[in-house]
Parts: C-alpha cells; structure tokens; sequence
C-alpha cells in the first residue's frame, strides 16, 4: 500500500516538474505554433532571477528571507515575460509561419542567453548599455532629418563602428582601472546555489515515507499556474482574443482584434510561465547556464505527446510521462511481479535512470506511431486550416 | 501563423526540433576562447597576449595550452581549474618565468564533449605548437586526448582525481589515484559509519571504475554493496534512486556518491527533502569539493562527507599564500578546492622539470619530471616514476560555512598505485616510466 502510494506521489510529482516546464511551450508552441528552443533559456533567467532575490532577501533577513520564494516567483515571471517580449519583438514576430527559421533563429538565443549569464559582468553591461545609447540615440537623432533615407547607408557605416570602438574603450578602460570590482562576472560559469528557505526543505513524515516539502510545493503551485491559466484563457477579454487568433487569425484581425499585441502577450504569458518554471525548478535541482537545457526536450516531448494546441492533453502527457519514468526507474515493477522470472529481470534491466529513459522515449515513439497526433489530437475544421 | 500551420507539420517541425536541439547539444563547438572574452581572465598577463593565429615570438615566450571544459555540463567545476593554473603561470612569470623566458597560455574550450577535447588537442599540438598541455577534468575527456597524446608523443598533464587503471607515458596525473582516495574513504567509512554501501555515480568511465573498485574491496574487506545506480550527466531527475535508497537501506547506511557536475546538486537537494539525513545516511563523495558546496548550497550538504588530498582549510604555510593569491587574484568570495590544488602543482613541477632539463624538449622534460618534488599546499609532494604523485589523504566533513573540517588525515604522503590490487585483473602488476624494460605495465 506504501510503496502504490509512494509511485502514485512521486509519479505525480515528477510530472508536476515536467508539466510546469512544460505550459509555457503549450502556450506558445501548441497555441501560436512557434517553436521557441530558447524556452529552457527563459526557464534558466527565472532560476537566476530566484538566485539574485534570494540574495537580496537574504541580506534583508529574518521573515524576508523565509518567503522570498513568493516575491522570486513574481519576479521570475517578470523577468521571463520581458525577455520574452522583447524577444517577440525583435525576432519572433519576423518569423511567423516560418517555422524552420524560427527553430534556427530561438536555438541562436538561447547559446546568446547562455553565454550572457555567463559572462554578465558590470563591464558588459555598462558596455551595451554604453553602445545602445550612442548607436540608437545617434540613430534616433539623424533620423529626423528630412534626408535620412539618403544617408542610412552613411550614417550605419560611421555610427556602428564608432558606437563599438567607444564603448570597447570605455570598457577597456574601466576594466583597467577599477579591476576585479567591474571585471568579475556576476555569475560566472560555475553553478549559483539557490537555498529553499527552511520550511520548504525536509519534509511530510508519514511512517517511513517522506513527503518533501519543495515537491509538494511545486505540486501546489503547478495546481494553481494551470487553473490560473484556464481562467485567463477561458474567462477574460484577451484569454477569448487569444483563443480567437488561434482558431482564425484573418477572421480574428477583419473583426477588429490587434493580432499583433494579441501575439506578443501569448508569447509573454508563455515565456513568464517558463520563468515560474525555473524558479521551482531551482529549488530540485542545480542553477547554471545549462539548467534550461536539462528540460527542454522533456518538454518538447510533453507537448507533442499530449497532442499540440491542448493544454488538457500537455497535463494528462506531463503525468505520464513523469509517473512512467519513475514507475521504470524506480523498479516498483519489478517488486510487484516478484520473483517471476524472466518478467522480473527484464524490469530490473531498465531500473537504471538512463535505461528507464530509453524505455520511456521507445514508449512515446510506439505511442506516436499509434496516435500521431497526440493523446488529444485537434478535431474539426482548425486541424488543417 | 497558427492558423496557416497543420498539426501534422507541427509534429514534424516539433520532432525537428528535438533532433536538432539533441544533435546540436551534442556537437557545438563554441567558439575558442583564446582570445578571453571571459572578463576574469582579461586583466591577466599571462592570458591575454596570445590569440591562437598570432605568433608568439619563441624568443621570449613559451606557449603552454590549457584544455579545460568553459561551457557545458562540466564547465561549472573546470573554470576554477583553468583559474588556479592561471594563477600559478602568473607567478611564475612574476618570478621570471621559466628559462629566462614568460610563459604563455592558449587556452582552449572542451565544451564538456569528448570528440571536442580531442580536437583542440590536435589544434594545440599541432598549431600552436604549444610546449606542454595542461587538462581535462571527466575521465571521458582524458580518454579521448589520450590517443592524440600518445600517437603525437606529445605530453599532458591531468590535475584531477580519478579512477586509476592507466599509466601513460605521455601523461602526468597530479590528482589522486584510488589508492590516496577512494580506498582510504571506503576503509574510513567501514571502520567508522557501517558495513552497507550504497553506489550512485554519474553514467560515465569514472563512476563505473571507482564503483568496480570499491565493490572488489568492500568484498575483500567484509562490507556489502546493497545497491548501485547511474545517472546520465547532467539529469536532475532523482526521484527514482531515492526510492531505491530507501528500499535498499531501510535502517540507514552509507552512500559513495561519485556523482559529477550539476547532478549533484539535483541529488543533495531532493535527498533532504526525502528525509535522507547524514546522521542515518552519511554520503562520502569524491567529486564535491569547496566549489562544489558552493554552489550546491552548504546547508543541503552540512555533515557530509568528501575525501581529497586537500582542503582550503589545511594548515601549512604554503595553502596559506596559495588561498591568500588566489582570492587576491579572484576576489574575496571564491575557494580553493582540490583539483584547483593538483592544477597549480602540475605547473609549477612541469616548470621544475623544465628547469632541470634546461629546455621544453618533450623527451627531455619528462625524464627531468620524475623525482621532483614540490612544497606544496597540501603538503610536500614527490613525482612518482609512475608519473603519479605522493599525496597526503584527507578527510573532511562539511561545515555551515561551506568549508571542510578535516576529521581523518593521512601522516604521510601516500605512494601512488595507478593499477588496481583489488581489481582481479590488474593484481600483481605495476608501472614504472623510468626503467625503459617496465614501463606502463609490468608484473611485479
């Protein structure tokens, strides 16, 4: 009875982690159709952003540093929806219906993201702050002039290396003079460690089994994230302008909805539910610029199991797949048979972490093979529209 | 657009996706960081003067390469490696450098990938014509330059504990050999924390050695292994092997973590919060050192256990300027570890050596290698004729402030024995560089 109910919670559990991951690129993969690789880089900005509000709290102390995980997850999602903006602004909204160049242009962001955390250091920042101000200041300035469009070529030729070279020498120079102070990374390469605060570690004793407080956590807030979801999409303006865009953008924008801004926040709504995603995945596991790495494929894997463009079909998938990998891994199989040979040895030959992976993936394949479009496959006109 | 896109391309596009995004994680190659952009190592002299294609006049100047993982899964323990021999290739410029000459270095991007390693290996020798390679972490990566080395007879060093079970000529290991690390752990926990073990380790050559190891000493010795997993680098996902923990030592017992990189972190974590504690479930690692902690967080590791050859916590004169330089160097917050250590040693006995032969021919240096000794953090250290070196064993539990409590330390430095006498196969035999009949392996 234990040891049922031990898989059911940490199959549960596993795919808690797997299906918070996973809702941001429900959104923005299963509803608008863009395949964003940078989605385990949005989820890593929201771990750092737990990383920094921890430290701040912690220098605050006391009942601050005890509930910094409500205010890291505020900021996570903040944080990961700008980014996500502005990158729905600057590259995605050029790429729509291009989904190849998206794939390439979101895997190029996401080696960016990672590098940026790395390497992030005052010097860095003071430098692109330093060169976007003059560039598109200069830019901003000559554009007034009414024979702009006869000297862009000019003035982009002057002003790019111009911008470089200052902010190149400024950097250079500070680095030179105040050394250590502005040339240390912030983060560096290493991993940053994100302490849970001490009610969220240890746990739920139920007779030799333990609950873990961050788990049941993470369960909590991935209970609240999908009904929060839900709710905005069923029951608000813009939830009923999104679905509209989904289903018929052309009728969508004929009957007066700005399918541009309407874009842009699905993007920022799924790349915040990435940051929220990395802030609880910071309390399980390691923070460091590979950590979105880590997920992203899991979460590809939930959402095209589950059947693209449904979020019930990304929860059922999520639970699954977690619930399969630990059931495998754990060899619960292999003690219910008992000694029932071969059956028995056959489990336990898949009861490593590795090989219950490759058993799950061989699963999903045979699974796809059966139902290509998903557990909940789209009906009706929108399938091919 | 959505509404342009069937489902079906989107499976399609999808799978895409993850085939590329698999085989891409697999194979990039960032670009080489010769030319340090990474702001920590730009203010320093020895690092920034040699982009790789511009020649460094040989007057002057000796080129040495420096190998380390600076992004991927492995990058989080490397970077600090590459720090330390930084540090010990500034002060010996400081001091007038080798030879009358300063010693540059070109520094190369494992990426964490083997093929990777192998590669730069072959630029370093072969383009940059560098005097001698300082490297790798993983002992996947080893494995992979080690042809490259050889067939190049060209000369490596390898500042990192690891699993022993090779004896190369053109390879210089200044890390432990199991014998001044895992065999000594195991003997502590057995006469000190119990007789059942339980083995997780990273799915990777040096896991499943060590853990061969341990298994053929624990049964030699009268301890058990109850259990034994492996988990795929850089997964996170330990949920399965807690319940296997647990249905294997019910009452308690002990866990040889050899675990390498974020793992761990995933793995401390969730271990408390399941309820694995040190007091029932003391874990011995091999692979978590003061920068590890670090970055694990010191509260999820407080009474644990590692065994190294040193901590920054050991009391000699010399680890007292060696931690005093570093953090000079590198600012107040950063530690020293281990590997850090064995990384600035290897630098300064390549220097001796080079010294000694009064040139960088490689044949030359390597036979001027053997018998060198150094004053070094940890303690006085010999070069072996096994191109190993004596080391001091240490064992330390972790403190709240993230640093080791040394509980158990070796008198004397401990002779290093590449070829393992608890493993069947290798029993009885041994390797000896100096003596042209021995070498890498001989019957004794």
């Amino acid at each position: 009875m234990i040891q049922l109910f031990d898989a059911v919670f940490n199959g549960i559990s596993t795919g808690a982690v797997l299906l918070l991951a996973a809702l941001g690129l429900a959104i923005v993969f299963g509803l608008m159709g863009v395949i964003n690789l940078a989605h385990g880089e949005l989820m890593m900005l929201g771990a750092y952003t737990t990383y920094v509000v921890q430290n701040v709290s912690k220098s605050a102390g006391g009942i601050w540093f005890e509930s910094y995980i409500f205010i890291a997850i505020i900021a996570a999602f903040l944080v990961a929806a700008l980014v996500g903006f502005i990158l729905e602004k600057g590259v995605i909204r050029y790429l729509y219906g291009r989904p190849l160049e998206t794939l390439l242009a979101t895997w190029g962001v996401s080696l960016i993201l990672q590098q940026f955390v790395r390497s992030v250091s005052w010097i860095l920042v003071i430098g692109i702050c330093l060169f976007a101000l003059l560039f598109w200041g200069a830019w901003w300035l000559i554009s007034r002039r009414s024979d702009f469009e006869r000297i862009k070529k000019l003035v982009l030729g002057i002003m790019f290396p111009l911008s470089v070279g200052i902010s190149i020498a400024t950097a250079f120079w500070l680095g030179q003079t105040y050394k250590l102070a502005v040339t240390k990374p912030w983060f560096g390469a290493q991993g940053v460690d994100v302490t849970a605060p001490k009610w969220l570690r240890g746990g739920v004793d139920l007779s030799g089994f333990q609950l873990p407080y961050a788990r049941l956590f993470i369960i909590a807030l991935t209970i609240i994230c999908v009904i929060g979801i839900y709710l905005f999409l069923q029951r608000t303006t813009w939830g009923l302008k999104i679905r509209a865009v989904t289903q018929n953008r052309s009728m969508s924008a004929s009957l007066g909805i700005p399918t541009q801004k309407v874009d842009a926040l699905t993007f920022a709504l799924g790349s915040g539910l990435a940051g929220i995603a990395g802030c609880a995945i910071s309390l399980l596991g390691s923070v460091g610029p590979n950590t979105g790495q880590n997920y992203v494929i899991d979460t590809f894997m939930v959402v095209v199991v589950g059947g693209v463009g449904k979020l019930v079909g990304s929860i059922v998938a999520a639970i699954a797949i977690g619930t399969a990998n630990y059931i495998i891994g754990s060899n619960t199989l292999g003690t219910l048979v008992g000694g029932v040979e071969p059956l028995a040895g056959i489990f336990k030959f898949f009861a490593t972490t590795s090989m219950a992976k490759v058993l799950v993936f061989a699963l999903i394949i045979a699974f796809l093979q059966v139902k290509p479009g998903g557990i909940f496959p789209q009906k009706g006109r929108t399938v091919d529209a | 657009m959505a509404s342009n896109l069937s489902r079906r391309k989107f499976l399609i596009y999808g799978s895409a996706g993850l085939g590329t995004s698999i085989l891409l994680k697999a194979c990039t190659t960032p670009p080489s960081t010769t030319d340090n952009t990474s702001p920590t190592t730009s203010g320093s002299p020895a690092a920034s003067g040699s982009p790789s294609g511009s020649p460094v006049a040989s007057g002057d100047a000796i080129k040495v390469g420096i190998l380390h993982s600076l992004s991927g899964t492995m990058a989080i323990s490397e970077k600090s490696v590459v720090d330390a021999e930084q540090l010990a290739i500034e002060e010996i410029n400081a001091a007038g450098g080798v030879l009358g000459k300063q010693i540059v270095a070109v520094v190369e991007d494992g990426a964490s990938s083997a093929p990777t390693f192998a590669e730069k290996a072959k630029k370093l020798i072969d383009q940059d014509k560098v005097a001698t390679v300082f490297g790798c972490w993983t002992s996947l990566s080893r494995k992979a330059v080690l042809p490259v080395f050889e067939g190049k007879k060209h000369m490596l060093w390898y500042p990192v504990q690891y699993e022993g079970q090779e004896c190369s000529n053109n390879v210089f290991y200044t890390g432990a050999a199991p014998n001044q690390q895992i065999e000594p752990a195991v003997d502590w926990l057995l006469a000190n924390k119990g007789k059942e073990f339980f083995l997780v380790g990273s799915d990777y050559v040096f896991p499943k050695t060590a853990n061969t190891i341990i298994k053929a000493q624990l049964a030699a010795k009268g301890g058990k292994v109850v259990g034994e997993d492996y988990i795929p680098l850089g997964n996170t996902e330990v949920n399965p092997i807690i319940t296997k923990i647990k249905a294997a030592l019910p009452n308690g017992g002990v866990i040889f973590n050899t675990l390498n990189g974020d793992s761990n972190v995933a793995f401390f974590k969730q271990l408390q919060g399941a309820g694995i504690t040190p007091d029932k479930y003391p874990i011995m690692s091999v692979s978590v050192a003061e920068e590890e902690v670090k970055a694990i967080g010191p509260e999820y590791l407080k009474g644990h256990y590692a065994a190294w050859n040193y901590f920054q916590t050991v009391d000699t004169p010399a680890n007292k300027t060696f931690v005093e330089n570093f953090k000079k160097k590198y600012g107040a917050d950063r530690v020293t570890n281990d590997p850090m250590e064995a990384a600035y040693i290897m630098v300064y006995l390549w220097k001796q050596a080079v010294e000694k032969a009064k040139t960088t021919e490689l044949e030359a240096v390597r036979k001027a290698a053997i018998g060198q000794t150094f004053d070094a953090p940890e303690g006085k250290v010999t070069m072996d004729s096994n191109h190993h070196i004596s080391k001091f064993v240490r064992i330390g539990e972790v403190e709240e402030n993230g640093l080791f409590k040394v509980v158990y330390a070796s008198k004397d430095a401990v002779k290093p024995v590449p070829w393992n006498q608890y493993v069947a196969e290798t029993k009885g035999y041994a390797c000896d560089w100096s003596d042209a009949k021995k070498g890498g392996k001989y019957k004794v």
